[in-house]
């Protein structure tokens, strides 16, 4: 089985599959509101194929993804209040939160997102832009382990307090009640369904474009600088550059996922980028198997929809079980639910050789 | 000797290279192709995007409320973990007891209330993500709770779309009136400008200005200012911190070398403990600088320790200590059902209120639809532990009675001072001509 998903026909199999699942089966069985709420899910997932590629192949441990999502997140929703305003009131007017917080002047930098088109470009380059600069300031001075975990989750943190201070940003409150996306009503369940498509969509590209680099040279030399990369350089290739390929990657996906998320949801605030909700991706793709393909696309889904789950089940209860799950899971399968089918293929061999040393 | 064993099975650099043949590069021609499925991706989106564009109408939701049976379902939605969750299951308390109390007396339109409660979380996303839930997939007639504005502003897109009611019981910063939120605690014509009228009333000429930095504390000084410029009382600072921070030194120092005659305190949750603290460090007294507090109720009073917050104001609608038959009542079901040593505060008392405002409403319209509610809601009034509240159909807002505590040392509040009778709700200030700079357009 997992040497047929290797071969190409199997790729496409595979893909056939999620397709099927994703576009077929999912809408037919799901209502709107947990179709929108999958929609949610995929949005991590996307997080989560980009960390797979810089901790799971690169050795990246990447404790501040909320950054780059919250990029992409906050890009989108500036556009989407401009539209929203404009709509209204006209060109050149106040979006709504502002009038609230007392800003009666549009601020400059506000002024460009009323463009859709400048909206998608700076959602796709400036995240990217950023994690390639970070990348060459730390990688290049050789930080790593520990210390790029620290520091990374530290730039998470400050993030999110930043975004907090910024009253024309929608401060501690965020910025929410969208109306259009892109010109569509976002209240009509179809264009609902159009989001998740989009969202089902960026997925499988995502998961496609990660496939193309973990099979070429690149993501062999990847995996080779994570696990030696002192003999990398050796070899006379500059490590730094080929993690920073795999960062910034990492942080584009981040970003999409973000502009996705804002959409779907209808809400992005500081307490959707910050710390905790950048340990929650991590989460999602250790529980799924961080190095495998799709480990962290199926530990994302499965880490939100248990939360989903458990908290309609035990409203007060909740978190301690999703607590018992993660200790749970990380302590039978460390390899996460990726390595399952291995996992129980030792359990069924342990007993054969208990007997042949009896 | 044992070989090493990996860490994880599978994450060698060998078995990586052995499943991986050279021929695959990523090559010009995988990146057309990656491209290509992109755009088939784009496409197929494309064609199946046929909803409502901007401007025209979306048709409207359906309601799934199911009103056959011999029950109601109504939504509670109270952060039951994360950082409110210390405040708002004191409401979720309150919620419950006035459903149980109504069940008691016979229900709603001979309904008996069932409560399908959902955990927020503390967090906006998530409030959002469980009011859809509560409304599309449980179908319940309305919903009960949220306390941050944040969340509240999460929430109204949803409740707006989806065409269902919220009961928010908090008192907030104003300027806002949905048709699907009905408000029942104080706007800030109810809380703040009476507090400001007290103040000003005991001769206060200089104020200063604390508060954690988001949309509560700015549009409240906002509304402080305009108030100090019409009325001829100096303003001698004004201090933002971050949400939860507990360093207060300096701005201490600096409230007290400022010598104001008083200080108008908006910080949130922790901050407040921090504060009171440093305050009584450096010798402050409630006799010397006296400060007005408009987040600090019964429940948040233990926390800070009474020694360092006794004699100091605040400003609600309800304390514990409010003498009336009504509050008596409440204030005894209270603490048979959870316990002599809980105390009742204005939040809480909001949110009972709004359970019983809501079926007052309801049995008039003689209806669970939304738009009868909305229709019937104008002047649906209940005997609250407060005094009687009325419901004004134009904002949704009720009316309210403002009172001044003061802080004893049992660690309750005690009535110094309060408005002539019921003050109407005014959420955009438009009786105010002071306050016409800080309008906005809805």
């Amino acid at each position: 089985m997992t040497r047929f998903l290797a071969t190409r026909a199997g790729i496409w199999t595979g893909f056939a599959a999620a397709a099927l699942v994703l576009f077929g089966a999912a809408p037919l069985l799901l209502s709107g509101f947990r179709l929108g709420l999958f929609a949610q899910f995929l949005c991590y997932a996307i997080v989560a194929v980009g960390i797979g590629l810089a901790w799971g192949r690169g050795g990246m441990l990447t404790l501040g993804q909320g950054v780059f999502f919250g990029m992409g997140a906050y890009l989108m929703a500036m556009h989407m209040k401009m539209a929203d305003a404009e709509f209204r009131n006209g060109p050149g007017s106040v979006p709504d939160f502002m009038e609230l917080a007392g800003i009666r002047e549009l601020p400059a930098y506000w002024a460009p997102f009323s463009s859709p088109a400048f909206t998608i470009a700076a959602i796709l380059i400036v995240p990217t832009a950023f994690a390639v600069l970070l990348g060459f300031a730390v990688f290049k001075r050789r930080v790593k382990g520990a210390y790029f975990a620290i520091l990374s989750q530290a730039l998470a943190g400050a993030f999110a307090i930043l975004l907090i201070g910024q009253q024309s940003m929608g401060g501690f409150n965020g910025l929410s009640r969208f109306r259009y996306f892109f010109g569509y009503n976002l209240d009509d369940p179809v264009n609902q369904q159009m989001l998740y498509f989009i969202a089902a969509g960026v997925l499988l590209v995502v998961v496609a474009v990660a496939l193309q680099l973990r099979r070429s040279r690149y993501g062999e030399l990847l995996v080779a600088v994570r696990d030696a990369e002192e003999r990398v350089r050796f070899l006379g290739y500059d490590a730094a550059n080929i993690k920073v390929v795999a960062y910034a990657t990492a942080a584009l996906f981040a970003s999409v996922a973000g502009a996705i998320f804002v959409p779907v949801v209808g809400i992005i605030s500081p307490a959707s980028i910050g710390i905790v909700p950048s340990i929650m991706f991590i989460l999602g793709v250790a529980i799924g198997g961080r190095a495998s393909l799709v480990g962290p696309v199926v530990g994302a889904l499965a880490v939100a929809a248990a939360q989903t789950a458990l908290s309609e089940q035990f409203p007060s209860a909740w978190t301690y079980a999703q607590g018992l799950l993660f200790i749970v899971v990380i302590a039978l399968l460390p390899g996460g639910i990726a390595s399952i089918a291995a996992a129980t293929k030792r359990f069924r061999k342990e007993p054969a050789t208990a007997e042949a040393t009896a | 000797m044992q070989a090493p064993v990996p860490i994880e099975p599978g994450l060698t650099a060998r078995k990586v290279e052995h499943r991986m043949p050279q021929r695959f590069t990523f090559t010009a021609r995988d990146l057309t192709r990656t491209f290509a499925a992109a755009a088939a991706v784009a496409a197929l989106v494309a064609t199946s995007a046929c909803g409502s564009r901007a401007g025209e109408e979306t048709a409207a939701a359906e309601s799934c409320v199911d009103t056959s049976g011999d029950t109601i379902k109504v939504g509670a939605l109270n952060s039951l973990s994360g950082t409110m969750a210390i405040s708002e299951t004191t409401v979720r308390d309150a919620i419950y007891l006035a459903v149980d109390e109504i069940n008691a007396a016979g229900g709603v339109l001979d309904k008996k209330i069932e409560i399908v409660a959902e955990d927020g979380a503390s967090e906006p996303t998530v409030f959002a993500e469980k009011a859809e839930k509560l409304i599309r997939e449980d179908c319940v007639a309305s919903v009960f709770g949220g306390w941050t504005s944040a969340s509240r502003k999460a929430m109204l897109p949803v409740f707006e779309d989806n065409d269902s009611l919220l009961y928010y019981p908090v008192q907030y910063e104003g300027l806002e009136a949905s048709e699907n939120i009905f408000y029942t605690g104080a706007t800030t014509n109810q809380q703040i400008i009476p507090a400001l009228d007290y103040l000003a009333e005991t001769g206060v000429k200089s104020l200063y200005l604390v508060g954690s930095d988001y949309v509560f504390p700015r549009t409240a000084n906002a509304i402080i200012n305009a108030y100090a410029e019409a009325h001829g009382i100096e303003i001698l600072g004004e201090d933002y911190v971050t949400l939860g921070s507990t360093e207060f030194s300096t701005i201490v120092n600096q409230v007290k070398s400022a010598g104001a005659d008083a200080v108008f305190n908006t910080l949130n949750g922790d901050s407040n403990v921090a504060f009171f603290r440093e305050y009584a460090n450096v010798g402050l007294t409630a006799e010397e600088m006296p400060v007005m507090s408009v987040s600090i109720a019964e429940e948040e009073v233990g926390g800070i320790g009474v020694e360092n917050i006794e004699g100091q104001l605040a400003a609600w609608n309800y304390y514990q200590t409010v003498d009336s038959p009504a509050n008596t009542t409440f204030v005894e079901a209270f603490k048979a059902e959870y316990g002599a040593d809980r105390v009742t505060s204005d939040p809480m008392e909001a949110a009972y209120n709004s359970v019983y405002l809501w079926a007052a409403t309801v049995e008039k319209a003689g209806s669970f639809a939304v738009a009868d509610v909305q229709a019937a809601a104008d002047g649906v009034s209940f005997d609250s532990p407060e005094g009687t509240v009325v419901i004004d159909g134009e904002n949704h807002h009720v009316t309210k009675t403002a009172r001044i505590g003061e802080i004893h040392a049992d660690g309750l509040l005690y009535t110094v001072w309060e408005s002539e009778g019921p003050i109407d709700p005014d959420p955009f200030l438009d009786g105010y001509d002071w306050a016409a700079d800080l309008q906005v357009s809805n």
